[in-house]
């Protein structure tokens, strides 16, 4: 369910630091009825104009909090709430030119009473943000 | 027998409106009221940002409440989720898991609740050591009877010998009204076309359904016939779906507490398109059952790809059923 509201059509745009473009994000949501804790949340791929992004580039954020992919498998103590929507940050020198991009989003996550691991991929276009 | 049946609502039937911020808790609850259907039912991480890891603060169950005084509604059951796999590669340890429900029955306690709803993959071990600190509070967990699984399955008859070895009536049954699928929902149907299933496919698929066909057969013949694609996805509905009788739960009622209206598609007559709700009612009110039955609206996710969700007009339809097979008055605004 809500597998194409997965990226959020607001919030795709280039981030700097001290002045230099080291990136770009976005805003997704779970594709879920409910929450969900942040350890079991697999991986969330991304894949920007058929360019697949490695797992190491990729940040999710929340309320003023921060993790790498590894960092969030063992976070027991925060979560990703139903229809929140998190900041993707994707670690990329320069970022992304402006313009339109295909976006990908794949949220591979573990949900207890499912006897297999779901992944949900949702691909869109989105105007970057100036 | 004498019955008490009283109409509630799933809050989890709102998800499309309440996910995209459509519709806030206080929408939800006079909703709910407006329709004469005053017992809620919520899946307490859905509705509580926060809940469980992170805990949710005092003003917001102080809202929940003034928001259930305000309206004249009454807190039925907190669906809790108990994520048994929380930890990567290792389920959680049972220590664990009794104290995470333990959690769940003082936060629906806190809410005003009567039953906290658990998963039907929980252990019965887990709910039995749990059920001393749930009678404490006032508490009932109630075990959902969900599709693919049915009164008659060997899970579910374990449960049943573990309550009532344990002597409790902490522990009980809540069904969901999916398992009685009498015919192959034409929402499903029509979004597997969608996905690419040929047409001719989904009419082999829902025939096989609702000729009571073993999905076995069903699936083989899909196979050889159309092979592999999205016609292996739709047939395998009817590995998880069937057409059990309501009558199952009579030997059940005693310990059967809260029941889910699941419904996929309500018609414009007022009728569920696949679920008899007709034979539901005549084996609650059989059964002497007392207690809430709580719309808990589906079709969303069937839908979603093609139109506007409209979750509410759903939920007032299925009301004005309730009404009906009831014999109630409806409340002007249901009317309306």
């Amino acid at each position: 369910m809500f597998d194409h509201r997965i990226i959020c059509e607001e919030g795709f745009r280039n981030v700097s630091d001290a002045g230099e473009v080291t990136g770009f994000e976005f805003l997704a949501r779970l594709p879920y009825y409910r929450g969900l804790g942040l350890s079991m949340v697999e991986n969330l791929a991304v894949t920007v104009d058929g360019e697949e992004i490695p797992r190491e580039d990729v940040r999710f954020s929340v309320r003023g909090r921060s993790w790498t992919l590894d960092e969030l498998e063992t976070c027991y103590d925060d979560r990703w709430n139903f229809g929140e929507k998190a900041t993707i940050t994707v670690k990329r020198a320069g970022g992304l030119p402006a313009g339109r991009h295909k976006l990908k989003l794949a949220e591979r996550l573990r949900i207890s009473y499912l006897p297999f691991v779901p992944t949900t991929t949702f691909e869109t276009e989105l105007e970057l943000a100036a | 027998m004498t019955y008490d049946i009283k109409r509630g609502v799933s809050l989890y039937s709102f998800q499309n409106d309440t996910f995209l911020g459509r519709m806030n808790l206080e929408d939800c609850i006079r909703t709910c009221a407006e329709m004469g259907a005053t017992g809620i039912e919520i899946i307490g991480e859905q509705t509580f940002w926060g809940w469980p890891e992170v805990g949710v603060a005092p003003e917001k169950i102080a809202e929940w409440h003034a928001l259930m005084a305000k309206y004249g509604t009454t807190p039925v059951c907190h669906d809790f989720m108990l994520d048994y796999k929380r930890y990567k590669g290792q389920p959680m340890p049972f220590a664990e898991q009794v104290a995470s429900v333990k959690k769940d029955i003082e936060f629906g306690a806190l809410l005003g609740m009567k039953f906290i709803r658990s998963l039907v993959s929980v252990d019965p071990e887990v709910l039995v050591a749990a059920a001393p600190f749930a009678e404490e509070k006032g508490i009932k967990i109630l075990l959902e009877v969900h599709a693919p699984l049915h009164f008659d399955h060997p899970w579910i008859l374990r449960h049943a010998e573990a309550y009532e070895k344990a002597g409790t009536d902490a522990l009980g049954f809540l069904p969901d009204m999916g398992v009685f699928l009498y015919r192959y929902p034409r929402v499903w149907k029509e979004r597997f076309i969608r996905n690419g299933v040929p047409r001719e496919a989904a009419d082999f698929i829902e025939a096989g359904f609702n000729d009571r066909r073993l999905a076995e057969y069903v699936v083989n013949d899909v196979m050889l016939k159309w092979g592999p694609g999205p016609q292996m996805g739709m047939v395998e509905t009817l590995r998880h779906n069937a057409a059990f009788s309501p009558k199952r739960m009579l030997d059940f009622m005693p310990r059967i507490h809260n029941i889910h209206a699941k419904f996929y598609e309500m018609t414009e007559d007022l009728v569920e398109f696949s679920i008899p709700y007709d034979e539901v009612f005549a084996v609650l009110k059989q059964g002497g059952y007392k207690g809430h039955i709580c719309s808990e609206y589906e079709g969303n996710r069937w839908v979603e790809d093609a139109q506007e969700v409209e979750s509410v007009e759903q939920v007032r339809r299925q009301q004005l059923m309730f009404c009906n097979l009831l014999g109630e008055t409806m409340p002007q605004t249901l009317v309306a």
